[in-house]
């Protein structure tokens, strides 16, 4: 022994080094990985921001980089909501912003001269590859490192996640998943480990969740109702106590120095369970020292249901005493179609007209998570079969993520880290028993060699082995099924990123008739000639939809856009566009506009436009101003443009504008003229004469059409 | 280079005016011009003027200069004047390009200005040469009526003298204006004048005393679209590893009648003959040939309607806007392009590099308000001096690029006013030791070094307090 007591010390050192290696090597080779599967867009089109939030924030992050932040956070924007205006550093969560221009202003300070535009650009995969790294700590955490390592390969090309995070998509969630995640990990860290340390770190990390996204809201209910689940299956302990109290308060506090977020976590509703959960934590350490203190157990009884009567009634009054004086604000309704998913479309039609915030679609589950659907269960039930206060916590999130996943399509981002976590738990687990299956034999072979690390679990399968004959062949058979579900999930991964995720939508390509591809970028024609071609100080008037890629790209003032805090002036905008040419005039006039813009997909049979879009907007109008009547616009509860349609629905001003001059015009070869290559018809009103606008501008494939609103006649 | 063209100027002119106030009478009056004939070419919005004197030395003594006048309206749209003298007889003849250069004279009738040719070899009396002029004026037909509907073509005014404006006596001469097409809605008569076609034709006038002037206002139709770049800046950066990037910065406007009313996408594109007629669709840049990754840009991302047709001799690019440009509107946009350093990058004798490239703008037919160019040079770089053909602004500025410590000297010249004749080469001098080239590469390799010092120190550092 003595001799060989030297390279046996050497030897574990030796294979941790090599497992090290091996470890760190695979997690960069995932890093990179995770960032260059979000690059299809850049590669297909350009470096350029996509879809609409983003602009408001590329724009956003453009003023801080240039005036700084004081500036910033004191901006009143007077080109969004005219002739409102937005506290912009009061209305954003300026997480994402700030974070784009410190690397903008480091990489300057290293002296790399990029374009903010740029950063901007791959801020969202920079923290996708940042996320896989918290995701291997995580699965580190709550299972062990193999967990962790598949969790960071799943999660860095898992669609679900992709969808928020490709090069181009500036968005909030691109930055909050990875802060979400983190602070997660944190807190389960802080959890097991009962440190004030970690603790801190997870105020710091929810600190940061909150300046990013306002789906923090999602983490200051989950982690009570984690604390609440362990207290009551009894796995109080001190480390919970100081762990959740330190990262309650101070996150609390931090939290509050978010301008948007306020007082909110005193004040609002939905974050009063988290102050609730402290209370009883509060009383539960409480009745634990009287529990300490006192040696009668029927004394401490008694003294029990008093206590927890008088918290319970204490608490019930403060609540109600506090939302009856309205100190303590109601749910939103945000949160309402959250909890209740048929909410929305009966009370707040906003809402329920994004795309976005439909109820997910089995299709879409698959769509985004693959296999990982099925292994979520099977993820679940390893869960289970090993209960610790970190599975707990991660079977807690997933159940209730996959849940408001199902709720809502944008959701689903918030249940793809859990996802892929447990799923790597299903599949770590899987492979390490079946490894093990196998391995046995050739431990049972060579039992006298030193290497045997685990030769007691060894032994015990090579006793199950001797019962199973075809054990190490149906291993074998299941590991290579496990790595072909695994390859197939990777192809899959590349197939929707590339063809779903990767678009911009500001750009559309299509395939010509000769199977060229063919670019339409009829917005950004337009939006440019609004910036070249207007005065500075003109209003355009438009379905807020278009308002931030307005503001951003066109430089001019918008009436509404896509933040949508005031229901009336969006319902005014919807109302003008739903109502006959002279009426709408008039609200034209007393918003000031100068321009309107819409967007026409007749032509080039481009189906997301206002036509198709109308509807929404007749019945947010007519939310607020009950002259609209939704059954105006249909026939038999049909909506329809062709000659069959309604009349109110053929003279309003958004067909109007959409349709005008359009029945002069030959979309396809063997149609009559007029006919709407969006809708495969023939529209109904040809002969439309405009009043009071006339064109100013129309995109070469007609996509965008602007309008200028005349003066008003002369009396005279 | 400013300073000695100017006091040589001055000098010229303190010498000039002593030599006029002596014998002032003379100096003018013994030249004639025998026969002029100028041709005015208005078939685009830069206005070619070719005039053709034959000068005669009628006085006594030598003289070598010839003097031009141009009325103080034309003088601020002039962009070039060039002067050639015919050399050799019959088929041997030669074209010499002389010097011209701006000059005053004192009494000057009405503010009239003045460009001076510099003969190469003194007009002796008696003797009479042929002088070639060219000028460009840019800005100088003007838009009436001054807002058109997108049917309706562009109708131009164009102001000028029928008799040439000259401080020397006229024998005989004659004017030919080319209008670009036969449509004409007027122009004033002088007799003997008559319109043929797309010409019309002023003269031949005999014998008009010095400064004749009779004003001529014409109106035709000019569709052709007057693109005008109203501010370029175009920035050379020279890598000595082999790559010169070029990046032009344009503010493009249609300066041209204003657009009015509606502008009606099915008219414009069902009938483009007859609607938006002056419009500007798209522009031709003439690049250098082997020019690489071309890019077309602007403030919010890339333009994807150009197209970039090589060969051999010249690289063509063919760029559409956004929109199609009516009267009065605007457009910005960027052209980037690399070019190979060898085939601009030259050394001189004494060791100093130099770069020659293209002053003016390289696309076609368009009037420059503003040209800027910068070139930056490698860091490390020392002495710059440039060499122009004509005169410019110049000044120093420093950039920091990427990975820049001292940054980069930038040479920056300014001029006003071009035209595609301005495409002249001009010369930046600078000195640089290659060992420069190696900084970057350098700081970068010992960054990532103590990077992994770091890592590897890390690894082996015991931090833990407790043992």
């Amino acid at each position: 022994m003595s001799n060989s007591s030297t390279s046996d010390l050497l030897k574990p050192f030796k294979l941790k080094t090599k497992q090290q290696e091996l470890l760190i090597s695979i997690l960069c080779l995932v890093y990179i990985l995770a960032f260059i599967t979000r690059l299809f867009s850049v590669l297909r089109y350009e470096s350029m921001i996509h879809e609409f939030d983003p602009y408001f924030n590329y724009r956003t992050t453009l003023y801080l980089t240039q005036h700084g932040f004081y500036d910033f956070w004191n901006w009143f924007d007077y080109e969004s909501w005219y002739p409102l205006g937005r506290i912009v550093g009061g209305t954003l969560y300026p997480g994402l912003m700030v974070t784009a221009a410190l690397i903008y202003r480091l990489l300057h300070f290293l002296r790399f001269a990029v374009h903010i535009r740029e950063v901007c650009v791959l801020t969202a995969p920079f923290f996708a590859s940042n996320t896989t790294l918290v995701a291997y700590f995580f699965g580190k955490e709550i299972w062990d490192s193999g967990a962790g390592l598949v969790a960071a390969i799943l999660i860095a090309v898992c669609p679900g996640y992709i969808s928020r995070s490709v090069a181009g998509s500036y968005d909030n969630e691109g930055v909050a998943i990875f802060a979400l995640l983190f602070t997660f990990y944190l807190f389960v860290k802080a959890v097991n480990k009962g440190s004030l340390a970690w603790g801190l770190a997870s105020a710091f990390g929810y600190f940061y969740m909150v300046s990013a996204w306002g789906g923090y809201i999602f983490i200051i209910n989950l982690i009570p109702l984690y604390v609440l689940v362990l207290l009551i299956t009894g796995r109080y302990s001190m480390r919970l106590y100081v762990a959740y109290n330190c990262m309650y308060i101070l996150g609390m506090l931090l939290a509050m120095q978010i301008r948007f977020v306020g007082f909110q976590h005193v004040q609002s509703g939905e974050h009063m369970a988290a102050m609730g959960v402290f209370f009883l934590m509060q009383v539960f350490y409480f009745l634990d020292w009287v529990k300490h203190m006192l040696s009668d157990t029927k004394l401490f009884q008694e003294f029990l249901s008093i206590t927890v009567t008088c918290a319970v009634a204490a608490g019930g009054i403060a609540l109600g005493v506090g939302v009856a004086s309205g100190y303590i604000s109601p749910w939103t309704g945000r949160f309402y179609s959250l909890l209740d998913p048929t909410y929305a479309k009966d009370h707040i039609p906003i809402i329920a007209s994004v795309s976005e915030h439909q109820p997910t679609a089995w299709s879409s589950f698959m769509f985004d998570f693959h296999i990982l659907l099925f292994l979520f269960p099977a993820g679940l039930y390893f869960c289970f079969k090993r209960l610790s206060d970190a599975t707990i916590f991660i079977v807690m999130y997933g159940l209730t993520s996959m849940y408001f996943a199902g709720v809502m399509v944008r959701l689903i981002l918030v249940a793809t880290p859990a996802v892929c976590l447990i799923s790597a738990i299903a599949v770590s687990a899987t492979v390490k028993n079946l490894t093990v299956l196998l391995r046995s034999k050739n431990k049972v072979a060579q039992i006298g060699s030193t290497k045997g690390t685990s030769s007691a679990k060894a032994s015990s399968k090579a006793s199950l082995d001797q019962s199973q004959p075809f054990q190490k062949n149906g291993a074998m058979a299941l590991l290579f099924g496990a790595f072909y579900l695994l390859s197939r999930y990777a192809t899959h991964c590349t197939w929707v990123t590339s063809e779903a995720y990767s678009s911009p939508s500001i750009v559309l390509a299509a395939r010509g008739a000769h199977g060229n591809r063919v670019i339409f970028d009829d917005y950004r024609e337009a939006y440019f000639w609004l910036r070249q071609n207007t005065p500075p100080d003109a209003k355009v008037m438009s379905w807020w939809d278009y308002g931030y890629q307005i503001t951003a790209m066109g430089n001019r003032t918008v009436i509404v856009d896509n933040n949508t805090w005031n229901n009336t002036h969006i319902a005014t905008v919807g109302r003008a566009m739903s109502s006959y040419e002279d009426e709408a005039y008039e609200i034209i006039r007393s918003l000031d506009v100068d321009y309107v813009l819409v967007v026409f997909g007749g032509v080039t049979g481009y189906s997301s436009d206002d036509i198709n879009k109308f509807l929404w907007m007749v019945r947010i109008g007519g939310g607020v101003f009950p002259v609209i009547k939704e059954p105006d616009y249909l026939v038999n509860g049909e909506y329809r443009v062709d000659k069959g349609a309604a009349p109110k629905m053929l003279n309003c001003l958004m067909y109007k504008l959409s349709y005008y001059r359009f029945g002069e015009m030959m979309t396809e070869y063997g149609k009559p003229p007029g006919y709407d290559r969006a809708r495969g018809v023939e529209i109904g009103n040809k002969d439309i004469k405009l009043e009071h606008l006339e064109e100013a501008f129309t995109t070469s494939n007609w996509i965008v059409r602007i309008y200028k609103v005349k003066p008003p006649n002369n009396r005279w | 280079m400013e300073a000695p063209i100017r006091a040589r100027e001055a000098l010229g002119f303190i010498l000039f005016s002593l030599l006029f106030s002596i014998c002032r009478s003379s100096s003018l009056n013994h030249l004639l011009i025998s026969n002029a004939e100028r041709r005015i070419d208005l078939s685009s919005h830069i206005v070619k003027v070719y005039l053709t004197l034959k000068v005669e030395n009628a006085g006594s003594t030598p003289t070598s200069e010839v003097f031009l006048s141009f009325p103080p309206t034309q003088v601020d749209h002039l962009a070039t004047v060039e002067a050639l003298v015919t050399k050799g007889k019959r088929k041997k003849t030669t074209l010499v390009r002389l010097d011209v250069k701006p000059t005053e004279l004192p009494d000057a009738p009405n503010d009239a200005k003045y460009f001076a040719i510099y003969l190469e070899n003194p007009l002796k009396s008696g003797e009479s040469t042929t002088l070639e002029v060219l000028y460009l004026l840019t800005h100088s037909q003007e838009p009436f009526p001054a807002e058109i509907a997108q049917s309706e073509s562009q109708l131009v005014y164009y102001r000028d003298s029928a008799l040439i404006l000259s401080p020397y006596h006229i024998k005989q001469q004659t004017t030919f204006i080319k209008t670009p097409s036969t449509k004409v809605e007027s122009f004033t008569r002088v007799e003997p004048s008559n319109r043929a076609g797309t010409e019309i034709k002023y003269g031949p006038y005999e014998d008009h005393p010095p400064y004749s002037f009779s004003p001529i206002l014409i109106h035709f139709e000019n569709n052709s679209p007057f693109a005008v770049v109203e501010e370029l800046v175009r920035e050379v950066e020279i890598s000595h590893w082999g790559n010169l990037q070029v990046t032009e910065q344009y503010t493009l406007v249609h300066a041209g009648a204003r657009h009015k009313g509606v502008f009606s996408r099915v008219d414009f594109q069902s009938r483009p003959t007859l609607n938006g007629a002056s419009s500007l669709r798209y522009l031709l840049a003439r690049l250098p040939p082997r020019v690489h990754s071309v890019y077309y840009r602007d403030e919010i991302g890339n333009i994807s309607s150009s197209h970039l047709r090589t060969d051999s001799r010249k690289s063509e690019l063919e760029i559409e806007p956004r929109y199609p440009l009516f009267g009065g509107w605007k457009a910005t946009f960027v052209i980037g392009y690399g070019l190979p350093l060898q085939d601009f990058l030259f050394e001189t004798s004494d060791d100093r590099r130099y770069l020659n490239f293209t002053f003016g703008c390289p696309l076609l037919e368009t009037v420059v308000d503003k040209l800027t160019i910068k070139v930056v040079l490698p860091e490390g770089s020392k002495d710059p001096s440039a060499v122009v053909p004509f005169p410019v602004e110049q000044h120093l500025e420093t950039k920091y690029s990427y990975l820049d410590v001292v940054g980069r000297t930038v040479v920056v010249m300014e001029k006003k006013n071009l035209v595609p004749t301005h495409n002249s080469h001009f010369q930046v001098y600078y000195t640089f030791k290659p060992i420069f080239m190696l900084a970057e590469p350098l700081m970068l390799a010992s960054a990532f070094f103590l990077f992994f010092v770091a890592c590897v120190a890390y690894l082996h550092i015991d931090l833990s307090i407790r043992k």
